[in-house]
């Protein structure tokens, strides 16, 4: 029978939370790296045993563990982070010039053929990579000196390197996400990158459609077509039908507010938003089914009406409905993470997200209703799943 | 024989009690304890010290005979009680974060 892995990083440890198929009886163990903040934890999808996690703390730096047993024992590897050659300077919030300095890993991604192979998201953002299984790690520097990276602004929880996607039919093609720069791909293995933003408007930076400036929260892929992609940005949810060449907004009917923002004239302008959020994924099985978790703006972060509702496409976007059933309705002002919801491929999948105030809640039915899974965890910081033979 | 003092998180990390020994070479300064602390603890590289700059990380902070060394220069030969064992080299995790 099926087993479900469900790892959860959060701001004092990991936690694993294991099930059967039927996902009604969980098993939670840890908290492993007690005290210490995992940004996110992930495992090899060729080897399921495989796990590594980002273990970091502001007064020890930065440490990657990695288990081979499936989480029961774990091992500290390599953590150093040496940005290639001479880092040079990205934008401070204030548009001043800032010296690159390693922070700590945002999110590990390994390879999906080699357990030894992972990819790593840092902040200030750059893309590492391992062959050893995390001994030892390098950077892929085109990325940060592809031309803009001068440019580049953190965001408000800093400049960070948060997403990557591996395409599953093409070893050389990845797509990363970085707040607050943008979206970008290499089609050459890591070699070269270009931005890939067109179709984004963001009213908030001085230039609206600039190439880079983007804050954007999350990417969703596919497997079976990573030719499209799902993005929650700041204010909006978008999609791309052509590898991220262009962009169009499927904010729908999601639910928003208006918000004003001063313009390049110096007046200000009100604007009808929409789709405030940090998560996005889709479903296993359904390509066309994505799922959001609204949040109420971007100073506030938290759900609207004080109900926590999972939002859930089945045409791609433009569409939505709201998921409560199971769900707080009342009196809650959690926030979800945009590294904190993860999709099994059971039939029918399993959605699953962690919140800010230690819930994780899942649902077994793609969706229709949701249970906690743990309640009292510290903020969950990231959510990831293996469905496990 | 130099006594080293670990906060507890670096205990849990290298696997050890909280107080650990080393040899130096030549005269006992907190860069040679450092380097020889680092030497037999491989793991704790990084986590008192930038990989890099071999910088004092912002929150570790380092006390010895009731004296806090963390803005000495890291060249300072340490007082002869740390020197010979008799006192140890603390090193703490600043508090921070209320």
């Amino acid at each position: 029978m099926s087993r479900v892995r469900v790892l959860v990083g959060t701001h004092k440890g990991a936690f694993a939370l294991e099930s059967d198929g039927k996902r009604e009886k969980w098993d939670i163990a840890g908290p492993h790296f007690p005290g210490w903040e995992v940004y996110h934890m992930k495992g090899s999808p060729a080897d399921p045993n495989r796990l590594y996690a980002s273990q970091t703390s502001g007064w020890f730096g930065q440490l990657i563990q990695r288990s081979s047993d499936g989480g029961k024992t774990w091992e500290p590897m390599g953590n150093k982070f040496a940005y290639d050659g001479t880092p040079g300077t990205h934008k401070w919030y204030d548009g001043t010039p800032h010296p690159w300095e390693f922070k700590r890993v945002w999110h590990l991604e390994p390879s999906l053929a080699d357990p030894d192979t992972v990819y790593a998201g840092v902040e200030d953002a750059a893309l590492f990579r391992t062959t050893d299984g995390g001994q030892n790690w390098q950077e892929l520097p085109g990325l940060r000196n592809h031309g803009s990276g001068s440019c580049w602004q953190p965001g408000a929880g800093g400049l960070g390197l948060h997403t990557i996607l591996l395409d599953p039919t093409n070893p050389k093609r990845i797509y990363i996400a970085i707040s607050a720069a943008g979206a970008f791909r290499t089609d050459d293995g890591g070699t070269s990158w270009k931005p890939i933003n067109r179709g984004l408007y963001s009213q908030y930076i001085p230039d609206p459609d600039a190439e880079v400036g983007h804050c954007v929260h999350r990417i969703a892929m596919h497997r079976s077509r990573p030719n499209v992609l799902f993005m929650q940005k700041h204010w909006d949810v978008l999609r791309t039908d052509d590898s991220g060449d262009s962009w169009r907004n499927v904010n729908g009917n999601l639910p928003g507010e208006q918000v004003a923002y001063p313009q390049k004239d110096g007046t200000t302008k009100k604007f009808d938003l929409k789709g405030f959020g940090f998560v996005i994924d889709v479903h296993a099985h359904e390509p066309e089914t994505i799922y959001v978790v609204p949040i109420k703006s971007d100073s506030q972060h938290f759900p609207p009406e004080g109900k926590l509702r999972v939002y859930r496409s089945r045409t791609g976007g433009n569409e939505w409905e709201p998921l409560a059933k199971g769900l707080p309705q009342s009196d809650c002002y959690v926030n979800v993470l945009r590294d904190a919801m993860a999709i099994d491929s059971l039939d029918k999948c399993g959605v699953y997200f962690g919140t800010t105030g230690g819930q994780v809640y899942a649902s077994r039915d793609a969706g229709d209703s949701w249970a906690a899974i743990a309640q009292h965890l510290p903020a969950v910081l990231s959510v990831e799943v293996q469905t496990l033979s | 024989m130099i006594r080293v003092w670990l906060p507890a998180h670096l205990r849990t990390l290298a696997r050890v009690g909280s107080e650990v020994t080393v040899e130096v070479d030549g005269r006992a300064t907190l860069r040679s304890v450092l380097d020889a602390l680092e030497a037999r603890y491989p793991v704790l590289r990084g986590t008192l010290r930038d990989h890099i700059t071999l910088e004092r990380r912002p929150y570790v902070r380092f006390f010895a005979c009731e004296q806090d060394l963390s803005l000495d220069s890291p060249d300072t030969p340490l007082a002869d009680a740390v020197a010979k064992g008799a006192e140890p080299l603390l090193i703490i995790g600043a508090i921070a974060g209320g």
